[in-house]
Parts: structure tokens; sequence; C-alpha cells
């Protein structure tokens, strides 16, 4: 199947201008912007069933349609945070087809009546970003973008933002403090950015692999996307594979496709032929998967994963082996959150700080009053916390207490 | 000297991409502006920085601390900024980092003796198939290195010491 993301792959040098002009680039805009109304791009992309790629997995032509149209200006932002460990198909997609990206995003910010467009990127994309500004000056000086555009009254900038290294600014609210000059702390929801997003004003955030889908449904329909995929989702992902597998790296597959065909076929099988003892599908966030030969087989979208005891999320497939002790790996996990953790709400600044204690001592020398005070913890954060930083820092404690509990000498 | 007058076109720039009401955004971006120089933000910079975008220094100093990239303190020339997070540690992370601490007779934090390098763990830099792996902050901005070893790493650290 012909890559609708990772285009690059196919078509060397994508990322120049006229290589992507020449290949139908920026057609879906233009025509978009002369021929149609906003609402009709929403609609394209509602009944194309895509849904958002940052890990929430929101129906995107809905999250558009949610935007207040009683207040003005209106405002689009790419979530180019990309920070959840195992998650690195944001970056190959800006640096291979980063107009395709930009096109998408230009395309929802007609569609929702956004003059102005931000791409919020993580502060170590650093060169990424001074890459995409010298892509947005290219497209301001082919009439792309700028004012009145192509003989319309629309006009459309975009302006990359930098963020300075903080994993919690990939939370939506959290991303709209950051890029309003404040400490990237979520705000109390609701309300939601569509109603009050980025200085007070209705907001659209989606992720930067979503944008990306949105140039293609435009110019191929919405039945053409629906078709791929399956059912519950509609389309392809780009699984990051990392871990103990032989070749690692971004893999645009079709929802629907195995874990088995992922690791295997793809992925090159486990390094030293090793088996494969659980799957982390959704980064640092996920649940815990101890793997058997139906667990491989599952395909993979949002509504199946779900069966499995665990959320897709972002899709960044971290393949865990037979030597990796679950103490250790939990140890890492929560550390990370902790580290990550931006203090605003009780449950996860405490909580966070107290479980990477005693995970801390599990690994030295730990008793068992240790493992259930870990997961006494855990549990007592779930549910209360401010944002899902806090939640899902629980996921791998309790499920790999759980469902691993030889790992953590309880038997 | 103040950051409008050295910079004068990058701080125009930074200004002209957020609305005025907005104008408190600029504060990331005239942050790394501040830090070029010499890798960390002086209380003079702190100071003028709050007066541009007319905020207090305390709110400058918290998004300083705030953030993992902002500096307050003078360190090495460069910062090796390695990760050692989970899907790089599943693929010998943690055993370049205890390698490069050998090599260079360094802990975790520390800076080489003629103040060229500070060592640092970080969280996941977006490179987890081509661990193990590090990013440089220096005065050339930052930069990834991807799929290193210990002697790879080396050579870096000769080859930016001859840029210097």
């Amino acid at each position: 199947m012909a890559y609708i993301l990772l285009r690059h792959r196919d078509i060397p040098d994508l990322n120049k201008f006229d290589v992507y002009q020449k290949n139908g680039g920026f057609a879906a805009f233009k025509n978009s912007v002369t021929n149609k109304k906003p609402s009709e791009v929403t609609d394209v992309v509602k009944n194309s069933g895509l849904r958002g790629r940052g890990g929430a997995g929101f129906p995107t032509g809905m999250k558009w349609s949610f935007i207040d149209n009683k207040n003005w200006p209106h405002y689009v932002v790419a979530n180019a945070d990309e920070s959840e460990p195992g998650t690195f198909k944001d970056r190959e997609i800006m640096e291979g087809n980063p107009f395709q990206f930009l096109e998408g995003l230009a395309l929802a910010s007609y569609a929702v009546g956004a003059n102005v467009a931000y791409v919020y990127l993580r502060g170590e994309f650093w060169e990424l970003g001074t890459a995409l500004d010298q892509k947005i000056a290219e497209m301001e000086e082919a009439g792309y973008l700028g004012e009145k555009l192509f003989g319309t009254d629309y006009s459309l900038r975009i302006y990359t933002h930098l963020g300075a290294g903080a994993y919690i600014c990939g939370e939506e609210t959290a991303l709209l403090e950051s890029l309003e000059g404040k400490r990237g702390q979520p705000r109390v929801r609701p309300p939601f950015p569509p109603s009050f997003g980025l200085y007070g004003k209705p907001t659209i955030i989606n992720n930067v692999e979503t944008f990306t889908n949105v140039p293609m449904i435009l110019a191929n329909g919405a039945e053409w996307y629906k078709s791929i995929g399956t059912n519950d989702s509609a389309g392809v992902k780009i699984f990051s594979l990392s871990g103990r597998v032989r070749k690692p790296g971004n893999y645009e597959l079709p929802f629907g496709t195995t874990f088995r065909d992922l690791i295997y076929k793809h992925g090159g099988g486990v390094q030293d032929s090793r088996a494969v003892k659980a799957i982390m599908p959704a980064g640092a966030s996920s649940s815990l998967i101890p793997v058997n030969d139906n667990v491989l087989d599952t395909p993979m979208d949002y509504a199946t994963v779900r069966t499995l005891g665990a959320d897709l999320g972002s899709a960044s497939i971290i393949v865990i082996d037979d030597t990796v002790s679950m103490k250790w790996l939990v140890n890492k996990t929560v550390h990370f959150f902790n580290h990550e953790s931006c203090g605003k709400c009780t449950p996860c600044r405490e909580g966070t700080y107290w479980m990477s204690h005693i995970t801390e001592r599990i690994q030295h020398d730990g008793s068992s009053g240790d493992v259930d005070l870990l997961l006494n913890v855990a549990k007592q954060m779930q549910g209360k916390c401010l944002c899902a930083l806090g939640e899902f820092s629980t996921m791998a404690v309790v499920t790999g207490i759980e469902r691993f509990p030889q790992d953590f000498n309880k038997l | 000297m103040s950051l409008a007058t050295k910079y004068p076109m990058e701080v125009e720039q930074i200004l002209s991409k957020y609305p005025p009401e907005g104008r408190r955004s600029a504060v990331m971006p005239l942050l790394f502006l501040a830090q070029r120089e010499e890798g960390y933000v002086n209380k003079a910079a702190m100071q003028d920085i709050a007066k541009i975008l007319e905020i207090t220094e305390t709110d400058v100093a918290s998004i300083i601390r705030f953030y993992t990239l902002y500096h307050d303190k003078k360190e090495g020339r460069y910062r090796m900024q390695v990760c050692t997070d989970l899907p790089c540690a599943l693929r010998g992370a943690e055993e370049f980092m205890e390698a490069v601490c050998d090599r260079l007779g360094l802990n975790v934090g520390e800076t080489t003796a003629d103040g060229f390098l500070t060592l640092e763990a970080v969280t996941c830099l977006a490179a987890c198939d081509k661990a193990p792996m590090f990013q440089t902050q220096g005065p050339d901005g930052l930069k990834y290195h991807e799929n290193m070893n210990v002697d790879k790493t080396v050579d870096l650290i000769a080859t930016l010491k001859r840029k210097s």
C-alpha cells in the first residue's frame, strides 16, 4: 500500500517545496479555500472517521465542529511536543513530509475560521523548528500563506513556537498555558479549548500526525479513508516501535494490523530471538500487557486493544522481553513521571514523589510490605488527578504488580 | 546591554509573532535568546525580559526553573544530555552512560575540570529507535547525536573543542 503520511519514503526529496507541489501538493488547500465553505471541510473530516493521533483518539471532525462561533478570533495549534517515551513519529513527519503537515494545519485553520495558527514544538526539536520556519517562508512566497489567499478574503499565517523541555506541555491545556508564556500547568476542564483556548479564545489543538492525514482525506474523499483500517478506527497509524526488537522505527500501517505482524513481520522480531514478555502499547503511559499468542494475534485499533486491558494511545509500542524485570521497568517509568509532574495538583505531585521513593527501595531490597504500599499509593491517585499525567503514572505500577507478581516477589 | 539593543532584529521578529494581548508568549523565545552566549540566563537578562514584557522578575525566574532547557547557573560550555529513559534503557543507554562517566571521569551532573562539558541525564528525546543517543546544548544550539558509543562520543567532544 502506498504511504499516506510517510510519503517521503516513496517520493525522494518530498520535503522540498517544488517536489511537494509537483506531487499534488497544496491542491487540496487551494481547492478548499476557493471552492468549499469552511463547514464543508469539517464535514469531510467528520465523515472520514479520522480520530486524533496524539493518544486520546477523539473524533477530529467532531472536535472541529465544537469551536465556538460566537467568540472570535479563532486559533489552531499543532501539538508537536512529542515527548511520550517510545514516540518518534511526528519527528519523522516533520523532517520528511513537512509540507503535508503544514497543508493539513492550513486546511484545519480554514475549516474553523482561524487566521493564525501556531506549531508548538518541544524545545529539543530546535533544528526542526528552524527548518519549518523556512518551509513556512516558502509557502508564503508562493502565495499559499499570507493575506487574501487565492483572491479570496481568507488570510492565514503560521508561526512556530518552541517549548523548553517539559513533557506536561503535550497536555493540550498545559500547552496553551506554556504558549501564553506561563508555566505549563494544565487548566481545570471544562471549559475545553474549542470554547476557551489560546488567550481565552476558541482554539482547535490537534497532533501533527492528525493534521498530516487531512490533505489526503480532502484529496481522496472521506469514503476512501474510511475504507482503510477498521470500523472502529479508520485509516492508517504510524506505529513507533521500540524496545527489544531488531528493527525499531516508525511503521505506517492500517489499523487492524496485528501486534504479531508489527513486531515480527516489520520489526524483525526480538533481539537474540527471545520471547516477548510484555507490550506497552502507549509508551510509558501504558498498562503492561502480558503477552501470549492471543495477544500477538490481536488486531491493533483503539477499541480492540482495550479488550486486552490497555489503551493503544499514541501507538508507541515498546517491546519488553523476558530479560527485563518489571521491578526495574516500573522504577524507570515512575521516575519519569515524577520528574515531569508539573506540581499543580496534590495527588500527582505527592503521589509520583512517594511512588518514586518506594520503587527505588524495591529495586534494591524491598519487602512485600513495600509492594503493598506502592500499590496503595497508586490506587489512591487514580481518579483524582487534574490531568492524565498523574493517572497514567499509575498504569505500569498497578498492572505491573497485578499482572507480573513474580517480578515483585509477591507469590 | 539589553537584549533589544544587542539583538534588535530578533527581538522585533519574536514580538511580532504574537498578538498584543499575547505579548507574554515571547518570554520563551526571549529566554533562548538571552541564553545563547553564555548558556544561562543571568540576572540582568531576567530583569530585561521582565521589563520588555511587563511581567515580574519572579515570573521570569519561575519559568526558567520550570523548564529543563533553561538554566540560571553557568555550567559547561556544552551540556551533554543523555537520554536514559525506558526505551533507550532497553537498548543499552544505561550501560552507555556508565561507560561515558568512566571515560570522562565524571558523575552525572558534573562538569569537566576544564569547564567544557557538563554531563546530564534527561528524559525521552524522541529518538528511541536510535539509542544510545544524546543531545548537546551549546552555543550552536541543540543538536542530536544518535546511534552513539563511547568512542564516537569522545571524538565528538574533541571536534567540538577544536571548533570552539
